[in-house]
């Protein structure tokens, strides 16, 4: 592959990157995003199981009510925030597909285990 | 103390196994593993210092300051790398021909070492800060005595260590003649991760839009939560499940540094060059 025909590819690449982040329907921190609420006490997420509309801008609000930190985790919703003991933190996702994605504390991931059911 | 091993575990991998990477790329620089100890020291005493300005780092910009200070550090790490990809493919060849020859030592002359050094204090930064606020919560409890806790990190230590370690001698038993060749690769590949992985962080602090997530699935085929899956993570940029936003970020990095490589060797540079 010569120079010439990387640069176009380069070329074409970056247009079409910027044109397909510029096609994204919702903004990313969506006004209209439906709030949940996941409150973490003594290590285990009370309720253990939230449930969130599909396909709609999320915003989670997780609220440690422990004095220790947490990492508040989830490989399905591709997550991660260390909170230290006594905060809230907002993180946004979805739009989801209806299932069941699971999220954890990772300080505690023996007692702190939860679900987001989405229909 | 198993589960103090297995946190331990996961961050020092991810680490070593960049450490390994930069220690494969700065072969035949003399002094490396002092400029690599360096590096590890300075990201120790950096994680310690982002542990305890946890809470402040988190408050800034309107409760994302983790999320944006986390994606900063992955993307200082991707142009340190990208710097390094550059000035390998130019440099690459006469290295290899000046460690085959006379010793198998050089000096530095003006390799851009200080950007490697800078890429492992970033990564011992990132992975520290995490041990860190988690050993403090940990003692805090109480529910763990204070040899546990040492038992189980060093044991998570020294296991990362090892597969670092073990990668280590796979990658110098590469032919010198495609040695560097194949270093410059994984450096490629590991900054395209690292930037798609700086995504995550600006799509949850509502930054950037996903686009669509989930583009693939192979979680059934390799997890990324696996052993092998977290290896190839850090070493290739395997995702199991990305967004486009991701998969876009991950081919545009190494399309460019693929581009940008070749730039500084076409014919014309090559003749002015001393």
């Amino acid at each position: 592959m010569n120079f010439k025909s990387v640069k176009t590819l380069g070329t074409v690449l970056a247009l079409g990157s910027a044109l397909a982040l510029g096609a994204c329907g919702e903004p990313a921190d969506d006004p209209n995003a439906v709030e949940v609420v996941i409150t973490l006490k003594d290590h285990v997420f009370v309720p253990p199981i939230v449930e969130a509309p599909a396909n709609t801008s999320l915003k989670l609000v997780i609220k440690n009510m422990d004095e220790t930190s947490a990492e508040f985790e989830s490989h399905d919703l591709d997550l991660e925030k260390i909170m230290k003991g006594n905060t809230e933190a907002t993180l946004r996702t979805g739009p989801l597909k209806p299932g069941t994605y699971k999220f954890f504390d990772e300080f505690n991931e023996d007692t702190a285990q939860g679900q987001l059911i989405v229909k | 103390m198993e589960a103090t091993a297995l946190i331990v575990f996961r961050e020092v991998l991810e680490a070593a196994l960049i450490i390994t990477i930069v220690l494969a790329a700065t072969r035949g620089l003399s002094g490396r593993f002092l400029w690599v100890s360096g590096g590890v020291a300075a990201g120790v005493l950096g994680s310690i210092l982002v542990a305890l300005l946890a809470g402040a780092i988190s408050n800034m910009a309107a409760g994302t300051g983790q999320e944006l200070f986390n994606a900063g550090v992955l993307l200082a790490a991707v142009g340190m790398l990208s710097w390094h990809v550059v000035w390998m493919s130019k440099h690459g060849r006469e290295l290899a021909t000046q460690m085959k020859g006379v010793g198998h030592e050089v000096m530095s002359g003006d390799r851009p070492v200080t950007a490697l050094i800078v890429v492992i204090a970033l990564a011992v930064l990132r992975e520290g800060s995490e041990v860190v606020l988690f050993l403090q919560g940990l003692s805090a409890s109480g529910n763990v005595t204070a040899t546990d806790m040492i038992t189980g990190g060093a044991g998570g230590l020294i296991l990362g260590s090892l597969i670092g370690v073990g990668l280590y001698f796979g990658l110098v038993r590469i032919p010198i003649k495609y040695f560097f060749s194949a270093t410059n690769w994984l450096i490629t590949l590991l900054a395209a991760g690292l930037a798609a992985q700086s995504m995550r962080y600006l799509v949850q602090a509502g930054v950037l839009s996903p686009i669509k997530r989930g583009v693939w699935d192979t979680s059934w085929l390799l997890s990324e939560q696996s052993w092998l899956g977290q290896v190839l993570h850090i070493l290739v940029g395997y995702m199991d499940r990305p967004s486009l936003l991701q998969v876009i970020v991950y081919v545009a990095v190494v399309i460019f540094l693929v581009a940008a490589s070749r730039y500084v060797n076409r014919p014309a540079a090559q003749g002015n060059a001393a």
